[in-house]
């Protein structure tokens, strides 16, 4: 095994495209546990923690592939607070430390857990080879069960993410708050200004996914100009929508039916307190109230 | 290869490692500091907890390779000499130690966070300490040598 080194991106890039078969790893926590446990035994890896241009953020938002979770949430909660919220139910703090969101995107699992937040918020992943840059938007960066649209020679540059419009929420099950893998997850995100919302599934179809269906039903239903407290029906059948949206399996970590019933309990209780924020901006007050 | 690393302050060279190999096996089998425990290999338990560049991690999810020039300190660079660090005194004292396996990884984690949150809550205790298990259930214990270190600061 070659362990490379690279100290700039385009370093990083040239040796990609001469070595394809290299890993690229951050910070190591879904590459070494590969390693340790002999899953995985690549030619090369290509270590991408020396590049400081993938750990740094640009106003607009681009943020660097290699920027760790708990500067994500310590200094882009304010502008970002859909992906800091997910990125605080990663792992613990050892994981959150070096974790990064490009990790995440690379491995591609279904149940990572800014995933949702990314499809949710019209995330662009910026990724790059020696033949150029190209900018994927998250809807078309998942492929299936761990793969995505990168090519052999590329890697996962920056993600594209503007400051929020609106209130964001994201929800995730798991057995305890810490140190699990979701057994489902949801990203609200509303655009008020563009009477629009964002809404996708993560741990329950092949890939992470947007609830369409959903999106269009409040779209339609939502007064963002005059908002008004929401009726139960549209909760509920929001939430009904989501989870048409999911198409999940029976695993250890939870059955196909327990994911579709709490997808839709996460829909609605997001969507209650997305709803309640954008209440108490408009009409500066309001009490947060149960789904 | 060959890794380069300031290990506890002291300039260190490991030869012969493994490209795949994590920095937690390079400590305990190249640099004999068998401080950092290993146990479940995957980030689960916290047990190999070590700073680097002042930022505690799961040695085990670290390449040995990554290290190379940056500054690493385990448990064994907390002691200042036979004086103990007043988060390992605290340990010992009230008791949060049973079979002692997870006790370096957690030493490490409540030492980091009584450096950033000197008087935490035990909320801040319980969410700092979350990515360390204790097989022996001692929680209670490790708690109370958190609270007790942060008392004497």
């Amino acid at each position: 095994m070659d362990f490379l080194r690279p100290e700039t991106l385009a370093e990083a890039l040239e040796l990609k495209a001469s070595r394809p078969d290299a890993v690229p790893i951050a910070g190591g926590t879904d590459v070494m546990v590969e390693l340790n446990f002999d899953h995985r035994r690549p030619a090369a890896l290509l270590d991408l923690t020396r590049i400081a241009e993938l750990r740094e953020w640009t106003d607009g938002l681009r943020v660097g592939s290699g920027v760790p979770y708990v500067r994500i949430i310590d200094e882009l909660g304010s502008q970002l607070p859909g992906l800091a919220m997910a990125a605080r139910t990663v792992g613990s703090p050892q994981i959150r430390n070096r974790g990064t969101v490009g990790g995440n995107l690379g491995a591609a699992s279904p149940a990572g857990d800014t995933h949702p937040v990314l499809l949710a918020s019209d995330a662009v992943i910026e990724v790059a080879s020696v033949r150029g840059t190209r900018m994927i938007p998250a809807a078309d960066f998942y492929l299936g069960v761990k793969r995505n649209a990168l090519e052999p020679d590329e890697l996962i540059v920056a993600v594209h993410l503007a400051p929020a419009k609106g209130p964001q929420q994201f929800s995730k099950v798991g057995t305890r708050n810490a140190m699990v893998i979701a057994v489902c997850s949801f990203a609200i995100s509303l655009f008020p200004a563009e009477n629009r919302v964002g809404a996708a599934v993560g741990s329950a179809a092949p890939t992470p996914r947007r609830a369409h269906e959903a999106e269009e039903f409040l779209a339609s239903e939502l007064d963002f100009s005059s908002p008004q407290p929401l009726l139960d029906s549209v909760k509920r059948r929001f939430g009904e929508l989501v989870s048409e949206a999911a198409s999940p399996i029976d695993d250890v970590r939870g059955s196909a039916a327990y994911r579709k019933h709490a997808l839709a309990v996460m829909a609605r209780r997001t969507l209650g307190w997305a709803w309640q924020e954008l209440l108490s901006q408009k009409n500066g007050g309001g009490e947060r109230t149960c789904a | 290869m060959r890794v380069n690393v300031r290990v506890n302050g002291e300039q260190r060279q490991a030869d012969d490692v493994w490209e795949g190999e994590s920095l937690l096996f390079m400590l305990r089998e190249r640099l004999g500091l068998p401080g950092s425990k290993n146990a479940c290999e995957q980030g689960e338990c916290g047990s190999c907890t070590v700073y680097l560049d002042n930022v505690p991690v799961c040695a085990c999810l670290v390449a040995a390779g990554q290290a190379q020039d940056r500054e690493v300190r385990t448990v064994e660079g907390l002691a200042d000499g036979d004086a103990l660090d007043p988060v390992q005194e605290a340990f010992v004292e009230a008791g949060a130690v049973q079979c002692g396996f997870c006790t370096p990884g957690l030493v490490v984690a409540a030492h980091d966070l009584l450096d950033r949150v000197p008087s935490p809550s035990d909320p801040e205790i319980r969410e700092a300490l979350a990515g360390n298990l204790c097989r022996c259930t001692g929680y209670e214990k490790i708690l109370d040598a958190v609270r007790l270190a942060a008392s004497r600061r």
